[in-house]
C-alpha cells in the first residue's frame, strides 16, 4: 500500500501539465524576447498562459506577474506595498499570527526597517475576522496580508469580507492563496483582492514556478533587477516550460474543481469522523470552513515525528507540525495561533487528500492512524501519567 | 538519503526493552512534554548489576532509538560501567543521529544518571 497523503506540501505533476512542459522543452526553446520566429513562438506561449491564467481568477493578463513560486510572490507584494507606504509615512502593517513563514519572515525583515506589524489573532477555531481587521486599521495602515486559506489547518478565511474592509479603508490587501488556488474558485474583483500569491506545485503543476496577481495600478517593485521582461517588474529569462505547465495544470484543476471538489469533502469528512473515534484526540480549525482535502488533528501522549516515521513504514506519507519535524525547538506556531499549548501541539498529524486518494485509502489511512496511535501510547510516559490521573487530560 | 540510519531504524521499529518494571529498584525520568521529549528508565539492580531495564519514552524516532540502543548497552553491566555511558557512546553506537537529534542520545545519558541517583538516594535511605 502506497498512499500519499501530504497535498498541501506538493502534488503529483499532472499528465497535461507534463505534456506541455515537454512540448515546451522540445520544440519551444526560444527566447521570448528574441525577434525572430522561435522567439516571437516562445513569446505567444507566455502571452497565452498569462491569458489563461489571469482568465481563471477574473484578471487581467497584465495583472499576472510570473515568479520563481509563492515565496517570491509574496516578498514582491508585501515589499511593493511596503515600500509604497513608506513613502507616505505609513508603516503599519496588518497581518496574522498563523501566515506562512514566507509572509511572517518578510514581516520580521520590514519590522528593522522601522514598520510596525499587527498580528491578528486566528481565535480557536483557525478563522480571521473581518472586524478585527477593520479595528486593527489605522491611518498609517498600508497593507493587509492575510492568508486564503492555512497550509497546515486549512481553515479559509473571509476574504471577500477582508478585501471589503480594505478596499472601504483604502488600504492594500494581499492574500497569499498558495493553499487556495486550485482547490477554491478565486475571483480576485469580487474579492476585493490586490495582491493576490500562488505555487504551481501545490495545484500538481511543476516546482519553481508561480505568479503574482498584482492589480492594476497597485505599487510594484522588482525584487530582480536586470532585463525588460514581466514589464521590467522581474527580470530574467522567463521559465517558459514551467509557466506553460502551470497554465495546463491551472487549467485541469478549474475544470474539475466542482466534482473534486464534493468527493475530497466527502473523503476528509469521512477520515475527520474515523479520527475522531481516537479517544483524546482533537480537530484543528474550523470543521466546515476548510479546504475540501485537509485533516489536522492532535493527539494527546504522542509525538508527531514518531507517527509520521511509523505511517511512513505503513505506506502513508504525511505531515506534522511537532518540534521534530520543524527543525526547532517549539512546535508549529499555527498550533500555537489557534490556542493549542506545546504538550499537545508535539502531538499532531496533517492529512492532506487530492486527487489521487480514494475512498480506500481513507480507511486504509484511518485503520493505521489508529494502531500507530495506540502502539506509541502503550509506551509513553506522558500517556501513563495521563491514564493514572498524575496529569489531567487536555484534550 | 534516509533521515535517520539503519540501526536508529531498526531500534525505532522494534525498541528492546519496551516496558515498565512495577518493582523497579530505580527510576529515572527526564525531559518534558513541552519540549517534545520525556523518557523514562527502570532499573533493576543485584550487587551492583543493572539486571534488567526497560522504558517508556513520548518523543520523536531518534529518541525513542536512543532509549532502546541506551539500555541494551546497560543491560547486564556493573553500575561503574552504567554510569559511564555517554550520550557520545550512545550515539557511536546508532552509527550517529543527525546534528539536531544529538539532544536524543543526551537525554538517554540522563536519564540513566537519573535513575543511577534515584538508586543511590535510596540505598542512603535504607
Amino acid at each position: 500500500m502506497k498512499i500519499y497523503a501530504d497535498h498541501a506540501a506538493t502534488t503529483a505533476m499532472s499528465e497535461a501539465a507534463i505534456d506541455a512542459m515537454t512540448r515546451c522543452m522540445r520544440e519551444q526553446y526560444g527566447n521570448p524576447s528574441s525577434l525572430y520566429r522561435i522567439g516571437q513562438e516562445a513569446k505567444e506561449i507566455l502571452e497565452n498562459a498569462r491569458e489563461e491564467i489571469a482568465s481563471l481568477i477574473h484578471a487581467e493578463p497584465r495583472e499576472i506577474y510570473f515568479t520563481s513560486g509563492g515565496s517570491e510572490a509574496d516578498n514582491q507584494a508585501i515589499r511593493s506595498a511596503a515600500l509604497a507606504g513608506k513613502k507616505k509615512g505609513k508603516t503599519h502593517i496588518i497581518s496574522s499570527a498563523f501566515e506562512h513563514h514566507a509572509v511572517l519572515h518578510t514581516l520580521e525583515q520590514l519590522k528593522t526597517e522601522g514598520f510596525e506589524v499587527t498580528l491578528l489573532d486566528v481565535h480557536g477555531n483557525g478563522i480571521v475576522l473581518p472586524e478585527e481587521v477593520e479595528a486593527a486599521i489605522r491611518p498609517e495602515t498600508c497593507l493587509v496580508t492575510i492568508m486564503y486559506a492555512n497550509n497546515e489547518i486549512g481553515t479559509v478565511q473571509p476574504i471577500r469580507e477582508i478585501g471589503a474592509v480594505c478596499r472601504a479603508h483604502r488600504v492594500l490587501f494581499h492574500t497569499d492563496a498558495v493553499q487556495a488556488v486550485g482547490p477554491a474558485a478565486i475571483d480576485v474583483q469580487a474579492e476585493n483582492i490586490d495582491y493576490l500569491s500562488a505555487s504551481a506545485h501545490k495545484f500538481h503543476g511543476p516546482k519553481g514556478t508561480g505568479f503574482l496577481y498584482a492589480r492594476k495600478g497597485v505599487p510594484l517593485i522588482p525584487l530582480i533587477n536586470g532585463g525588460a521582461q514581466e514589464k521590467g517588474k522581474r527580470a530574467g529569462t522567463e521559465n517558459l516550460p514551467g509557466i506553460v505547465g502551470m497554465a495546463a495544470a491551472l487549467k485541469e484543476a478549474a475544470a474539475e474543481r466542482d466534482a473534486e471538489s464534493a468527493r475530497l469533502t466527502a473523503l476528509r469528512d469521512r477520515l475527520i469522523a474515523g479520527l475522531k473515534e481516537i479517544p483524546h484526540s482533537a480537530l484543528n480549525g474550523d470543521a466546515v470552513r476548510r479546504l475540501p482535502g485537509n485533516v489536522s488533528f492532535c493527539f494527546e501522549g504522542i509525538e508527531g515525528e514518531s507517527l509520521l516515521l511509523l505511517l511512513d513504514e505503513k505506506g502513508i506519507s504525511a505531515s506534522s507540525g511537532s518540534a521534530c519535524t520543524s527543525g526547532s525547538l517549539d512546535p508549529s506556531h499555527v498550533l500555537l495561533a489557534i490556542g493549542r499549548v506545546h504538550d499537545v501541539a508535539h502531538g499532531s498529524l496533517r492529512l492532506t487528500l487530492g486527487r489521487e486518494n480514494t475512498p480506500e485509502d481513507v480507511e486504509y489511512i484511518i485503520s493505521a492512524v489508529k494502531d500507530v496511535v495506540a502502539y506509541l501510547r502503550s509506551f509513553s510516559p506522558v500517556w501513563r501519567d495521563l491514564q493514572s490521573g498524575k496529569t489531567a487530560f487536555i484534550l | 538519503m534516509a533521515l535517520y540510519s539503519e540501526k536508529v531504524m531498526d531500534h525505532f521499529l522494534h525498541p528492546r526493552n519496551v516496558g515498565v518494571i512495577e518493582d523497579a529498584d530505580a527510576v529515572g525520568e527526564v525531559g518534558n512534554a513541552k519540549c517534545g521529549d520525556i523518557m523514562k528508565m527502570y532499573l533493576k539492580i543485584k550487587d551492583d548489576v543493572v539486571e534488567d531495564v526497560k522504558f517508556e519514552t513520548f518523543g520523536c524516532g531518534s529518541a525513542i532509538a536512543s532509549s532502546s540502543m541506551a539500555t541494551e548497552m546497560i543491560k547486564g553491566k556493573p553500575l561503574s560501567e552504567v554510569a559511564a555511558l555517554t550520550n557520545k557512546a550512545v550515539t557511536e553506537a546508532l552509527d550517529g543521529l543527525p546534528a539536531h537529534k544529538i539532544h536524543c542520545s543526551v537525554l538517554a545519558e540522563e536519564a540513566i544518571k537519573s535513575a543511577l541517583e534515584d538508586y543511590r538516594k535510596k540505598q542512603e535511605n535504607k
